[in-house]
């Protein structure tokens, strides 16, 4: 349970880092906050010949408030993110999310960047990301580009960051909307533990508490973790009946590829997928309506 | 081949600590092997127990997921840091040790500090904030119910409420 070798750089700045990755991408892992990436060199399923430390950057850790974005640089601490009053005014979902990550050890350690670049398919921050339809900032050598979280995450364990790119920024969109909700939640063995699965979503409504926006996505249950953009569509201009709900959540089970393992069946994967789907979706609405 | 070896500068338990070791080596076991700071344990080794639980600039981390070499010019606290200079256990151990808050003892040194941390954050937790600090700390011996109590004792004895 002791990590291979390797050979540890601390970049000090943005521009080392990408140059380290340009020097040693193929080879090198971006070490962040650690919490998934120690534990995968404990259990030797990672062998870098390089560890680049950025999470001395300062430069990386930041909160930014804008009108319509909410932007965090990739090092900020999850514990920081967790405990800003004003983005979870903007972004509720995050910190509602983020209160199933780990513990408080790890999240003092870990970092937002870092958890999606892990990109587990259980993992709650990318949901988030795949459900508000974030934009992550991604910087090589040569310079930044964007990816949206859809072409982000390719896989499990898998994204579409390449060996010499390193995740910068990653901007949360700020629904305008007065009245609107959000909701997570999610089924694992204990508090704390990876989901078996879990579910967010997002509901803005009118002054006669009609659906204006809605957004909802499933983690744990599919290589990836998806949003349902289509199917929260048909929840537009409605008052969220039962039987509309529970049409929608269990469209978007059956649409999923969950796989079995010795915590749960495929099928009990699907079940809750169902469930959590339309419990987020009517506390998220039932909360965008007390906010009118 | 020999390991490339870097020089660090850590201030533990408000003493700067200077060593040369090798980038995989734990901050755990630096602090155990090194400095023979037995205190802190090593339980998994993945970050599932809390057993290693160490303050790092104050906030409680898990010294296993740490590599040694990334604390250079950090602060680090351990369980031997939380006593008074002169040896004497400090309330929150004292409670430990009336409410028997613990039985093989090995998962205290990181109940403690995560205990500990939330004192400093919150010096009058409600039982919900103090099994939320804890939860990140296996213990089989107790069922956590006299560790609760103890760390509730803590928080009266610290802010002088009759306990």
């Amino acid at each position: 349970m002791k990590s291979p070798a390797f050979e540890y750089a601390r970049a000090a700045s943005i521009d080392e880092a990408c140059e380290l990755l340009s020097q040693h991408g193929d080879s090198a892992k971006v070490l962040a906050g650690g919490q998934s990436l120690v534990p995968m060199m404990a259990f030797r399923l990672l062998r870098p010949h390089w560890l680049i430390d950025i999470s001395e950057i300062a430069p990386l850790q930041y909160i930014a408030l804008e009108t319509d974005v909410a932007r965090t640089g990739a090092c900020t601490r999850q514990c920081t993110v967790q405990c800003d009053a004003t983005l979870a005014a903007q972004v509720p979902l995050l910190r509602q999310a983020l209160a199933f990550v780990g513990h408080a050890q790890i999240r003092n350690r870990g970092t937002i960047g870092g958890s999606l670049v892990q990109a587990d398919p259980s993992a709650e921050l990318p949901l988030v990301a795949q459900i508000l339809q974030a934009r992550l900032v991604v910087r090589a050598k040569s310079g930044p580009r964007t990816l949206t979280a859809e072409d982000f995450f390719t896989g499990p364990m898998t994204t579409a960051l390449a060996p010499d790119e390193c995740l910068t920024e990653i901007q949360w969109p700020v629904w305008p909307d007065r009245s609107t909700g959000s909701a997570f939640t999610e089924v694992s063995r204990r508090h704390g533990d990876f989901a078996m699965v879990a579910a967010g979503a997002q509901v803005a409504v009118d002054a006669a508490g009609q659906c204006i926006r809605a957004a909802f996505g499933v983690g744990g249950a599919a290589p990836t973790p998806v949003a349902f953009p289509d199917l929260a569509q048909r929840l537009v201009g409605t008052s969220f009946n039962q039987a509309l709900l529970r049409d929608v959540a269990q469209q978007a089970a059956a649409a999923l590829e969950p796989g079995a393992d010795t915590h749960a069946s495929a099928a009990y994967r699907r079940h809750l997928a169902a469930v959590l789907a339309t419990r987020v979706l009517q506390s998220a609405y039932d909360t965008a309506r007390a906010a009118r | 081949m020999s390991e490339t070896l870097y020089r660090i500068a850590v201030t533990v338990n408000g003493v700067e600590r200077t060593g040369q070791v090798t980038a995989r080596t734990s901050l755990v076991d630096w602090l155990r092997e090194h400095l023979h700071l037995t205190g802190t344990h090593i339980g998994c080794e993945h970050g599932i127990c809390g057993a290693c639980s160490i303050m790092l600039d104050g906030a409680p981390v898990r010294s296993c997921l740490i590599y040694a070499v990334q604390t250079d010019g950090h602060r680090v606290t351990t369980v031997e840091g939380l006593t008074h200079p002169d040896g004497r256990l400090s309330i929150l151990q004292d409670s430990f040790c009336e409410t028997h808050g613990l039985q093989c003892g090995y998962c205290t040194p990181g109940m403690l500090i995560a205990a500990q941390a939330l004192l400093d954050a919150n010096p009058r937790p409600s039982e919900d904030d103090i099994r939320e600090a804890i939860s990140g700390n296996l213990c089989r011996c107790t069922g956590y119910q006299q560790i609760v109590e103890a760390i509730a004792l803590a928080a009266k004895r610290i802010s002088g409420e009759p306990a």
